[in-house]
């Protein structure tokens, strides 16, 4: 009979990966990623290249998962629907707005500091609010995925964006179920700690984003 | 083994593994120095300047000392804070005094460190908080125009946590009589450290001749040198 605890092995190897792949990263082109594999690798490829997008997806499923299971259990879908839904409207919707670079990466640096100041802070309890903030910064992290997609056909698009889509649903489940599982009280504060690294992150990319737009 | 115990296991060596992988830096045709990267330019930032490393160190040495919740609460600000000074210095925001008040925390933080001295945790995050205001706005006026300013900070606050960390892991070593005495000894390195920039910090800058700033030199009629 296999030990209960036996079948939570293969998490913190998937977060290994997941950790490893997002540090791994050379930085993120302006171009689209081609893997050759068609448009939803393609879209997995772009996801797992771009560090903003892959530290966002992060804080949001640590703060989930610091939230307890209930929160981690609606945020583990709502963040990847709102991330396809925005994605699929920015590259719809002509009129959605074009942002310039350093207003892009002060919109990133945004979804960066406030996830990472609630983690940091683990006061805050409201799980519609928990989900307001995750569905709001997925949104806008969709919204420029499919803005950037706009030059390619519906259904390249479409499923690129779906790759997208899956690959931040991985993450964000692999993130809030691993802090879910944690007991011991430091391992909580280590959780914090984090949060803050990602805090400060986004306070200086922030603080870079306007130093570009002066 | 516990669940527990497997996933903090896993946690370590997700986090050792994704370091070591970080260290690697994309290969660039022209790369020159100074440029930021990446995230192991970024990492390489903040442990490039002694008076930066002694004094964060210190700060996870001092929470050691006081214990929890100080233990986990000075590292969790020094970032925030640090990262707030980067911003200011980024943002061009002026702010005086940034050399001698770097030098000033080593000093403070190691005299708090060989006294084992206990402030209320309020004045010890507000010190350490301030302190950090001043690493970052230095970091933060000096950093360069990079290609991927997420992974490069992310490297600079990851190296100022792991030096936080250093300095508590040491500080451990507090629970045992001759930890404290060790500790107390390593404060008064760190202070007597933070003494000698604060002596550099406060000497009057020497102003470079034209030929020592490598300025070109013309001779005016007169024969005197004009830059």
């Amino acid at each position: 009979m296999r030990r209960p605890d036996a079948r939570a092995r293969p998490l913190p190897l998937a977060a290994i990966g997941a950790l490893a792949w997002l540090f791994a990263a050379p930085a993120a082109q302006a171009h689209l990623v081609t893997t050759g594999l068609g448009p939803l690798y393609d879209g997995v490829g772009h996801f797992l290249l771009s560090p903003e997008d892959v530290v966002s997806v992060l804080a949001m499923g640590l703060f989930a998962g610091q939230r307890g299971p209930a929160a981690g259990r609606i945020v583990i879908f709502a963040v990847p629907a709102a991330w396809l839904a925005a994605g699929l409207m920015g590259f719809c919707i002509e009129a959605a707005p074009l942002f310039s670079q350093p207003q892009t990466a002060a919109a990133i640096a945004v979804t960066l500091l406030v996830p990472g100041l609630l983690i940091a802070s683990n006061r805050f309890s409201s799980r519609s609010t928990v989900l307001l903030v995750t569905v709001l910064f997925s949104g806008l992290h969709g919204l420029l995925d499919g803005v950037s997609q706009r030059r390619a056909d519906s259904l390249a698009a479409s499923l690129t964006l779906a790759g997208i889509a899956a690959s931040v649903f991985t993450l964000v489940v692999l993130s809030s179920a691993f802090v879910v599982s944690l007991r011991i009280p430091w391992t909580q504060i280590a959780v914090r700690v984090a949060g803050s690294w990602i805090a400060a992150t986004g306070l200086l990319l922030l603080g870079w984003s306007i130093r570009r737009m002066g | 083994m516990t669940t527990n115990r497997r996933n903090v296991r896993g946690a370590w060596w997700c986090c050792v593994i994704a370091v070591f992988i970080a260290w690697v830096q994309p290969v660039h045709a022209h790369m020159l120095r100074g440029e930021s990267i990446g995230f192991s330019s970024g990492f390489e930032h903040p442990i490039s300047g002694w008076d930066h490393i002694i004094a964060m160190v210190a700060v996870g040495l001092w929470g050691a000392q006081l214990g929890s919740p100080a233990l986990w609460l000075l590292p969790v600000t020094f970032p925030l804070i640090m990262a707030v000074g980067g911003f200011l210095g980024l943002a061009g925001v002026p702010l005086p005094g940034v050399e001698t008040g770097i030098a000033f925390s080593a000093l403070f933080l190691g005299v708090m460190v060989l006294g084992s001295l206990r402030p209320p945790l309020f004045v010890a995050v507000t010190m350490v908080g301030i302190f950090g205001l001043f690493h970052g706005y230095a970091h933060g006026t000096e950093l360069p125009e990079g290609g991927n300013a997420v992974l490069y900070s992310l490297g600079f606050v990851v190296a100022t946590g792991v030096l936080h960390g250093i300095g508590i892991c040491i500080g451990l070593i507090h629970r045992w009589p001759f930890g404290r005495v060790t500790l107390r000894v390593a404060g008064a390195v760190i202070a007597a450290g933070g003494l000698f920039f604060l002596w550099r910090a406060i000497q009057p800058e020497e102003q470079p001749s034209p030929e020592d700033s490598g300025a070109f030199v013309a001779p005016t009629r007169s024969g005197n040198a004009t830059a």
